[in-house]
């Protein structure tokens, strides 16, 4: 089994704290760029097949950028080239992100129509005040009208993405805005914490204090106080950053941390074979001139025993289904200062051990890059 | 012997020894322009970096001057005081001195306390002044200086500059015509001061010597008279550049040469001792000569405890070249196995510290430095007990008191800064003994004040009140009864006995609650609070708290941070590995020099 991600470099704007890769000025080369990316698909083709089979494909994930821009010809033409290419389950979860302002009734209808079954929809926030700053393109009130739009037309796999952490976001206003999000009804949902990224217009105006986010106990209420107040909804954390109803987990997202291959297509997208890891160039640009001259687009890095010992702890201790140590010593028999280490982790009851599988506490969420940092080889 | 001049150079850093000594080399052939190596005289890595020669050299240069031949053995002299007993040894091999002064800066207070030493030692003095191609120099003012402190003639003083060529003629007549030559007896039996003494690693210890009396021959049997040890002159010879070692047969009385005798010590050579035959021995040592003491002790512990065995092995081989550093063998709750190490001063250190990183691959943790305490029991007030660790300290009940090396202090700085120089002083517990206006704006202070106030960043502090216009230079001056305490600091309630110190009552209160908002700057945030706190004994005398870990909630992770993710762990996990665990606290290297860092 194996995943396809397809990386949208295009957005209508620029939202102020976003260090994502993509462009506001794509008109000109749209075509150029979807052209591209289907020659991608057809060039890396081998990069899965590792063990002398072509795994087959149970996921479909475009991300970007914002692929909600994308038309349904440009979606069909990618979709069809990739089943001409690869063997597909039936079924597959094929995802789209999408931004409310382009949620008309005809483009769900379309997505929908060209086999689109899971929707992540960039909400961010429910305030007006947040949405102006974020230089959003979209009001509070589409956020609210897509849902309900898309639910009547019979999607049954939404996600939205709500960031905590904002400025002068008081903790019940937080609550009000899960409480919202619970009576959505949607299935999944991704939150992050507002974190200010380098190059950005908010890096700008911290550094001015001009805005000031959240402190760290601040972030961890809103953090905990969402984990709880989901949980009690019936929509569990199954990641660090992502909650699901039951078996409603994002299976493309799930294979990042659970080691399954992908083969990422488009700029700046990432791809992982079980030994190697490679990313393409950033630059629309250069991707597209690369791409056309078949000269090198994408960088490797070879993965050692103790580079995949290091990622499964990290992404592993992330899952609620956590790590399994006899999957874990299988790729190096790990020395005795992980046990030690292990140990103290239990003791401080950041980390439960049932049998062979280990896994983060409630406490043990709120540091697991430490956690995992720690037991690094 | 009539055509021999001995001499050695008095200059402070920078004032362009190195730049001048080249340019005699050069002048008298000793060194080709295409040999001629940017300054010569420094040929450690180290040295050079710093400016400062730390070991002595001795080099032979041939010279015609009106129809004579003459032998001029120039004798490199340390320009730090942490090895100011080197430099009165050189200074005892010469008959004369060149004292270069920057013509734009002026005279400074190392450059005084090593003059001194010459004239005690008789020394004829050629003063200099350097630099006169730069447009700042200020000859009148300075030679006024030069006037006050040697009372020499202002035709006595030769204007140069080591970078136009400037005197260079000048000054090698001079070493020919006012320097003297030297004394001695031939005929009497063998007796060689040893200045200097240099780590060969394939001949062993070469030691360097200025012949008083006798003749030294190739072969003889020779024996040291403070050791008592006796060696074969396997090569004797004299000194040059490229190659330096220039074997001969004979030394003579008047002369400079070294020896090779199967030595492999370091401290079987001691600076100042005096080399005699065997049979018909001399009657009596050269006098002057000091075992040199350790002032400033620390700790050097391996960061990895395994790696015990290795440093003691590096530290036994920097002890082969550098017969100084003194070390025996501490353990330490806090450090595991180390050793407590006595350096010459600060700089010293410093340097032992570095070349165990450069030349062994040894990173160390060093603790806090300080000096040597006398504890004098209430049971037998005679009882002099040696504290040279201030966590063995015995208990203040049964103390009936503590005494603290003294030091007297000199410092010039131009006037402007006088006061806040005192300022610093007098917080140092220091006292004003004299104050003397060397010119209008040239002022030299003389201050008496504990060596341990110096150990803790005097010279940092003394460098920015100053801007850096403050030379210092001290010398001992015996020890004194002192209110001293042990100051003890806490980690997570646990005492961490290598960050103890003694300090004075009247600043612990001050210097506890400044450490311990260091330590909490130092020491990185970990799973659980960690109380930081200073204790004299019992009582807390400041805290702080390094909060808990934060959490970090920003986390997401999808297929395009992971990479990147985990090398960002690795490199946090990397930062980790130097750091030392005690208790349950993990402390990085420098946290245990906190104290000297105070200021920063
Ligand atoms: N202008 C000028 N600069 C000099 C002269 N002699 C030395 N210097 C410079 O002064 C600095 C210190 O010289 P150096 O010989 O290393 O001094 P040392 O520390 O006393 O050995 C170097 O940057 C030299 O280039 C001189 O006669 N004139
Ligand atoms: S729409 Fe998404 S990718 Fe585009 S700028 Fe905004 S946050 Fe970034």
């Amino acid at each position: 089994m194996a995943g396809i991600y397809i990386h949208i470099p295009f957005c209508k704007k620029k939202c102020t704290y976003c260090d994502f890769h993509f462009s506001t000025t794509y008109h000109v080369y749209r075509t150029k760029m979807i052209a591209a990316i289907c020659s991608e698909i057809i060039l890396r083709k081998p990069y899965l097949n590792v063990d002398s089979s072509n795994p087959t494909i149970e996921t479909i994930y475009f991300g970007g950028g914002t692929p909600s821009l994308l038309n349904k010809k440009e979606i069909l033409t990618i979709l069809n080239l990739i089943k001409e290419n690869f063997e597909i389950i039936p079924n597959p979860e094929i995802t789209l992100e999408a931004n409310p302002d382009d949620l008309s009734i005809e483009k769900l209808k379309d997505f929908k129509a060209v086999g689109i079954n899971r929707l992540s929809i960039g909400l961010q926030s429910f305030r007006e005040e947040d949405l102006k700053w974020m230089n959003r393109a979209h009001t509070a009130e589409e956020s609210f009208n897509c849902i309900q739009l898309a639910q009547q037309i019979g999607y049954d796999n939404i996600s939205i993405d709500l960031i905590y952490g904002l400025p002068n976001l008081s903790l019940a206003e937080w609550e009000q805005t899960v409480q919202t999000a619970i009576d959505l009804n949607v299935q999944h949902i991704s939150a992050y914490c507002l974190t200010v990224e380098g190059k950005t217009a908010l890096k700008k105006w911290v550094d001015q204090s001009k805005i000031s986010v959240a402190n760290e106990e601040q972030q961890s209420e809103q953090f905990e106080l969402l984990i709880e107040k989901l949980e009690k909804a019936q929509i569990f954390q199954y990641e660090i950053s992502n909650f699901s109803k039951i078996n409603l987990e994002s299976k493309h997202n799930s294979s990042y941390w659970k080691g399954t291959y992908y083969l990422g297509v488009g700029p700046s997208a990432h791809s992982y074979n079980g030994n190697t890891r490679s990313w393409n160039i950033a630059n629309n640009i250069n991707y597209i001139k690369a791409i056309q001259n078949q000269s090198v687009w994408f960088e490797t890095e070879t993965l050692s025993a103790k580079d995949k010992f290091n990622e499964y702890l990290l992404t592993g201790l992330r899952m609620k289904i956590g790590v399994d140590l006899s999957k874990l010593f299988k790729i190096i028999q790990a020395p005795k200062s992980f046990s030690e280490k292990l140990n103290e982790f239990i003791n401080t009851a950041w980390i439960v051990q049932k049998k062979e599988q280990i896994t983060l506490t409630k406490e043990g969420k709120l540091r697991a890059d430490y956690i995992a940092s720690e037991l690094f080889l | 012997m009539k055509n021999i001049r001995n001499f050695c150079i008095i200059a402070h850093i920078d004032h362009g020894k190195s730049t001048l000594a080249d340019r005699l080399l050069q002048t008298t052939g000793t060194i080709s322009d295409r040999e001629m190596q940017n300054q010569a005289l420094d040929d450690m890595d180290l040295e050079r970096e710093r400016g400062i020669t730390i070991k002595s050299h001795a080099i032979q240069m041939n010279y015609k001057h009106e129809g004579q031949d003459y032998i001029l053995n120039l004798i490199d002299t340390p320009g730090h005081v942490d090895f100011s007993y080197e430099v009165s040894r050189s200074i005892a091999a010469c008959e004369g001195a060149l004292l270069i002064v920057d013509a734009s800066q002026g005279i400074e207070a190392q450059t005084i306390s090593n003059l001194y030493l010459a004239i005690e030692h008789d020394l004829e003095i050629i003063p200099i002044l350097n630099k006169m191609d730069l447009p700042g120099a200020m000859p009148e003012e300075v030679s006024d200086q030069i006037i006050d402190l040697i009372g020499c003639k202002m035709e006595d003083i030769i204007p140069a500059s080591g970078k136009t060529g400037l005197g260079v003629d000048k000054i090698l007549e001079a070493v020919i015509n006012r320097i003297p030559a030297p004394k001695g007896d031939e005929n009497a039996p063998l007796q060689a001061m040893i200045f200097d003494s240099v780590f060969n690693p394939f001949r062993g210890i070469i030691a360097y010597f200025r012949v008083r009396n006798g003749v030294l021959r190739k072969g003889d049997r020779v024996k040291f008279f403070n050791t008592g040890r006796d060696y074969n002159a396997d090569e004797i010879g004299i000194l040059k550049i490229n190659p330096s070692l220039h074997p001969r047969n004979e030394i003579k009385a008047g002369d400079v040469g070294y020896i090779i005798s199967g030595i492999k010590q370091a401290n079987e050579v001691k600076v100042g001792d005096t080399i005699t035959l065997l049979e018909n021995p001399c009657l009596e040592s050269i006098k002057g000569f000091e075992d040199v003491k350790p002032m400033v002790f620390a700790g050097i512990y391996p960061v990895d405890t395994e790696d015990y065995e290795e440093l003691r092995y590096s530290m036994e081989k920097l002890q082969l070249n550098d017969s100084s550093l003194v070390f025996e063998p501490e353990s330490s709750a806090a450090l595991g196995f180390g050793f407590r190490c006595g350096f010459l001063g600060m700089l010293h250190m410093e340097i032992i510290q570095e070349r165990l990183e450069r030349e062994f691959n040894m990173t160390v943790i060093t603790t806090v430095p300080n000096v040597s305490y006398y504890a004098y029991m209430k049971k037998n007030v005679n009882d002099r007990l040696i504290v040279n660790n201030p966590s063995e300290l015995p208990d203040p009940s049964g103390m009936d008191r503590i005494e603290e090396p003294y030091i007297k202090a000199q410092v010039i700085t131009k006037s402007e800064y006088v006061g806040a120089i005192m300022t610093l002083c007098i917080e140092k517990r220091g006292e004003l003994r004299n104050q003397v206006y060397l010119t209008q704006d040239r002022v030299e202070l003389t201050f008496e004040m504990p060596l341990a106030e110096i150990v803790f960043d005097f010279y940092d502090r003394l460098k920015s009140v100053s801007r850096g216009y403050a030379s210092f230079d001290y010398h001992p001056v015996g020890y004194k009864e002192s209110d001293l305490v042990k100051m003890d600091l806490l980690l997570n309630a646990e005492q961490v006995d290598a960050l103890s110190a003694l300090v004075h009552r009247s600043n612990a209160f001050n210097l506890g609650k400044k450490l311990c908002l260091k330590l909490k700057e130092l020491i990185p945030r970990q799973q659980f609070e960690i109380p930081v706190q200073a204790a004299i004994g019992a009582k807390i005398i400041a805290r702080e708290t390094i909060k808990a870990l934060r959490k970090d909630v920003t986390a997401k992770c999808y297929g395009g941070d992971i990479s990147r993710k985990r090398k960002l762990l690795e490199k946090q996990k990397e930062g980790k590995k130097r750091m030392r665990q005690v208790g349950r606290v993990e402390i990085p290297q420098d946290a245990f020099m906190a104290i000297l860092k105070l200021n920063d």
